[in-house]
C-alpha cells in the first residue's frame, strides 16, 4: 500500500492561523479530518480556550484531555480514521509541566492562591507562549511503539492565534531568551523550537478575498520568512463564492452594462411578474457580485505573488455544519493540500 | 410575527444626544468594528460634534480612507469632515455638510508609547530610564496580551480628562474574545499592584496575620517554583522592575479603577458590532449579558454585513424555479444571463435567510436590545464617502 503524495508529506505539525472572521478554526477542523483519512490518527488542538472546536464538531465543551471527536471518512482503501481534539489552556499545562519534570503536584493550589498562577501563564511575557506550544511539540513527538511509524499522532493541527500575533507566538525563544537567558523554561523553550523551526512543522494561513485579511496573510508570511527556519505553509482561500457571470463579462457587468431589456424578456418568458422590476434588481445584483468579483481578482494576484501553494475552499451556502465540515475535508485532499 | 422585530437602534439620536461623552464599539474580530467606529466619528462630526476616534488596528487602509497617510498615538484631524474651525483650517474643499460645526480626529493607539509616556510622567528621569531599560518591563509593555485592552483604556481616560473633544469613540481591541477588553486591565492591575510581587520584592514589608500564614505555607513553594520555572535571572528583572515601580505610582488598581467606573458613568454607552454569523452573535451574546452583569449601559447592537437582495421580492425557491424553467425551455436560444442572475439571486435569498435566522437567534434571547443593520458592501471602504454610506445606513435603513 503505497501512501500518495500530498503537498505536505513529512509535514506533522500544522499550525492554522489566520484573521478573525475568515473560518480559522472551521479549517483547521477540515484538515484534520482531511489527514485522518485513510487509517490516520491526527491531534486537532485548540490554545484559546474558545471552545471553538467543540461547536464546530458538535461536541459539549472540551477539557484538557485528549478526545476522540470524529471519525475521518474513509478512503478507497476502506479505513476511516480518527480526530482526536485538545483544548490546551496555559494553567494545565503548566500544572503537567510541573509535575512531569519536578514532582510537584501540589504546587497548583498554592500558586493559585498566591496569584502566580496568573502570573506565569498571562503575565510573564512568553511564558504562555511557550506552555502552548509546548504541549503541541509534546504530542507531535510522543511515541508509541504499537503504531505503525512509532508515534502516537500522524499529525498535530493546531488552530492557533490569530495573523496579527502568529510571529511572536511561535517565535517563543526569542520572546523568553530576552527574559531567560539560562534555566529551565529556556530549555524547555529551545526544545520546542526544534520543531516548530524544523520541515516537520508547517504554517498555514486562512484567509478571504478581502483587502485586510490579505494584507494580514502577506504580512504574516513575510515575519515568518524573517524567522529562520519557520516554515510558511499553504494559504487557504476559504469561503469562496462560484460566479454567476464568466470572467469575459466581469467588467461589463461591473460597470453596469448589462441587457436589463433581454433579462426582463427572458424573466417574462419563465413566468415570472414584473418582470422588468425584478430584470433591474437582478442586474443590480450582477453588478454588485461582479465589483466584488474583481476586487477579489486584485486580492488574489497579490496572494499569488507571494508564491506559497494555495487552496480554495467554497462557501457553505446552508449554513456551517459536520456534512459541510467533511466537504472542506474532501476539497483540501482533492487539491493535495493533505 | 410583528413582536419578534427588535426595537431600532438609532445611531443618530446616540450622536446627537450631547450628554453622550463616549461610545465604546465592542465586538470579536472580523466584524467590522473598526470601521464601524469610523462611520460614527464621521457621522458625528458632520452633525456638529467634535469627535476623536480611538483605534486599535493598524489597517492602512482605513486611515487612507479618512485621508491620513497613517495613523498614530497623537489624534490627527481629518480633512474635509464637519467644518467646525479645526475642520476648516485642514479642509481645502470643506466637507459636504456645510455648516454643521464639527470635527473629526483619529488616532491609532500605541501601547508601548502610552506605556512608556505613564512612567515618564510618573518617575523622575534617573527611575523613569532604570524602568525603561528593564528587560521585564519592555516585554511587558510590548507583548503581554493584557496590555493593549490596559492601555486602550489608559488613553480613553487620558482623552477624556483632557476635554477637547466633546465625544470620544473607542474601538476596541481584536482580542480572542470581546469579553477581554473588560477583564485583562483588571487583570494586569491586579498583578502589578497584587500581593505577589510585593512577596517577591520584599515579604518582610508585607503585614497581617492572615497573610503571614499563606505566606508561610505557600511562599517558600512558590519562589521556589518560580525559579524553577523561570531561572533566578528572570526574577531579579522582575524585582528590580517593581521596586522601581513601587515608589512611583499611586497604584495600577486605582487607574484601572479609575477607567472603569469611567465606562459605568453617564455619558458613557456601548455599542456590541457583530455580523449574522453564529460565532459573532455568540460573542455578542456573551457581551450584552456581562454588560448588563456589570450594570454597564448598552445602547445596542450593529449588526454589519446583512445581505440585502435588491430583488427581494423573489424568493429563492421561485428564483431557482425559474432558472430550472428557462434552461428546460430554450436549448438552443438559451437565456444566459437570466439564469446565472437567477442562480445568484437564490443564493443571496437563501444567505439572507440563514442570517436572519441568526439574528432571530439572538432576539429571541434577548428581545429588548436595539438593533440597527448595515446591509453587506460589495467593496471594501476606499473614502470617506464609503464612510459616509455606512453612516447613512445607521441614519435611516433601520429594518
Amino acid at each position: 500500500m503505497t501512501t500518495r503524495d500530498t503537498d505536505w508529506d513529512g509535514v506533522r505539525l500544522h499550525v492554522v492561523t489566520g484573521k478573525g472572521g475568515t473560518g480559522k478554526t472551521t479549517v483547521a477542523g477540515a484538515l484534520a479530518l482531511a489527514l485522518a483519512s485513510g487509517g490516520k490518527k491526527v491531534l486537532l488542538m485548540e490554545v484559546e480556550g474558545r471552545q471553538g472546536i467543540a461547536q464546530l464538531f458538535d461536541v459539549p465543551p472540551l477539557p484538557y484531555a485528549e478526545r476522540r471527536i470524529a471519525v475521518a471518512a474513509g478512503s478507497r482503501s476502506g479505513q476511516g480514521g480518527d480526530v482526536f481534539a485538545l483544548v490546551a489552556d496555559p494553567e494545565s499545562a503548566l500544572v503537567e509541566y510541573l509535575e512531569m519534570f519536578y514532582s510537584l503536584r501540589h504546587a497548583g493550589t498554592a500558586m493559585t492562591k498566591l496569584g502566580v498562577m496568573d502570573f506565569a501563564t498571562t503575565i510573564a511575557p512568553g511564558l504562555r507562549d511557550v506552555l502552548l506550544t509546548g504541549k503541541a511539540a509534546e504530542a507531535v513527538r510522543r511515541k508509541d511503539a504499537s503504531r505503525a511509524g512509532g508515534r502516537t499522532y500522524d499529525a498535530v493541527v493546531m488552530d492557533a492565534p490569530p495573523t496579527g500575533r502568529i510571529g511572536r507566538f511561535l517565535n517563543v525563544t526569542a520572546e523568553v531568551s530576552g527574559l531567560a537567558k539560562v534555566g529551565p523554561i529556556r530549555g524547555h523553550a529551545d526544545s520546542v523550537q526544534k520543531v516548530i523551526r524544523s520541515p516537520q512543522t508547517a504554517v498555514h494561513f486562512v484567509t478571504v478575498l478581502e483587502e485586510m485579511p490579505v494584507q494580514e496573510t502577506l504580512d504574516g508570511i513575510a515575519e515568518l520568512r524573517d524567522l529562520d527556519g519557520i516554515t510558511p505553509g499553504g494559504v487557504i482561500v476559504n469561503m469562496a463564492r462560484p460566479l454567476a457571470l464568466p470572467p469575459d463579462e466581469l467588467v461589463a457587468a461591473a460597470d453596469g452594462e448589462l441587457d436589463v431589456d433581454q433579462l426582463a424578456v427572458s424573466l417574462k418568458a419563465a413566468g415570472l411578474d414584473d418582470s422588468l422590476g425584478l430584470a433591474q434588481g437582478l442586474a443590480t445584483e450582477l453588478s454588485e457580485q461582479a465589483k466584488t468579483a474583481l476586487a477579489q481578482d486584485v486580492q488574489l494576484e497579490r496572494l499569488t505573488a507571494a508564491g506559497q501553494p494555495s487552496y480554495e475552499l467554497p462557501w457553505i451556502s446552508d449554513g456551517m455544519d459536520l456534512a459541510g465540515l467533511y466537504r472542506l475535508a474532501a476539497s483540501l485532499r482533492s487539491q493535495g493540500a493533505a | 410575527m410583528a413582536n419578534s422585530r427588535p426595537p431600532a437602534l438609532d445611531i443618530d439620536r446616540l450622536i446627537d444626544d450631547r450628554r453622550n461623552r463616549i461610545l465604546v464599539c465592542c465586538g470579536s474580530g472580523g466584524v467590522g468594528k473598526t470601521t464601524t467606529a469610523a462611520a460614527i466619528g464621521v457621522r458625528a462630526a458632520e452633525r456638529g460634534r467634535h469627535v476623536v476616534v480611538l483605534t486599535v488596528d493598524p489597517a492602512r487602509r482605513l486611515a487612507q480612507s479618512m485621508g491620513l497617510t497613517s495613523l498614530d498615538n497623537t489624534p490627527r484631524l481629518v480633512a474635509g469632515v464637519g467644518s467646525g474651525d479645526a475642520a476648516r483650517d485642514g479642509a481645502a474643499d470643506g466637507g459636504n455638510e456645510a455648516g454643521s460645526g464639527g470635527s473629526l480626529h483619529a488616532m491609532m493607539l500605541d501601547m508601548k508609547r502610552t506605556f512608556d509616556e505613564i512612567v515618564e510622567a510618573h518617575a523622575d528621569p534617573d527611575r523613569a530610564a532604570q524602568i525603561l531599560a528593564n528587560p521585564f518591563y519592555q516585554s511587558l509593555s510590548s507583548s503581554f496580551a493584557g496590555t493593549q485592552e490596559y492601555m486602550a483604556m489608559e488613553k480613553l481616560g487620558q482623552l477624556r480628562r483632557a476635554d477637547e473633544w466633546d465625544l470620544i469613540v473607542v474601538d476596541t481591541p481584536p482580542s480572542r474574545s470581546a469579553l477581554d477588553f473588560l477583564d485583562a486591565p483588571q487583570r494586569l492591575a491586579r498583578f502589578l499592584d497584587g500581593r505577589l510581587l510585593r512577596l517577591l520584592v520584599a515579604p518582610a514589608k508585607v503585614g497581617g496575620r492572615a497573610y503571614l500564614r499563606v505566606l508561610n505555607a505557600g511562599f517558600g513553594v512558590v519562589t521556589g517554583v518560580l525559579t524553577k520555572i523561570l531561572g533566578t535571572q528572570v526574577l531579579r528583572d522582575v524585582q528590580t522592575f517593581v521596586s522601581a515601580l513601587d515608589t512611583m505610582f499611586g497604584g495600577f488598581r486605582e487607574r484601572a479603577d479609575y477607567t472603569y467606573q469611567l465606562l459605568r458613568a453617564p455619558g458613557t454607552e456601548f455599542l456590541v458590532v457583530a455580523a449574522p454569523e453564529p460565532d459573532a452573535l455568540r460573542e455578542a451574546s456573551y457581551f450584552v449579558e456581562r454588560l448588563a452583569e456589570e450594570r454597564m449601559p448598552l445602547a445596542g447592537l450593529v449588526l454589519n454585513r446583512v445581505q440585502r437582495p435588491p430583488a427581494a421580492q423573489l424568493s429563492a425557491a421561485r428564483s431557482l424555479a425559474a432558472a430550472e424553467t428557462l434552461e428546460a425551455s430554450a436549448a438552443a436560444n438559451g437565456h444566459p444571463l437570466a439564469v446565472a442572475a437567477l442562480r445568484l439571486h437564490a443564493d443571496r435569498m437563501q444567505e439572507a435567510v440563514a442570517q436572519r435566522r441568526v439574528a432571530e437567534h439572538f432576539t429571541a434571547a434577548h428581545p429588548l436590545v436595539p438593533i440597527v443593520e448595515v446591509p453587506a458592501q460589495p467593496d471594501d471602504i476606499h473614502d470617506l464617502d464609503g464612510l459616509r454610506r455606512i453612516g447613512q445606513a445607521f441614519g435611516s435603513a433601520n429594518p
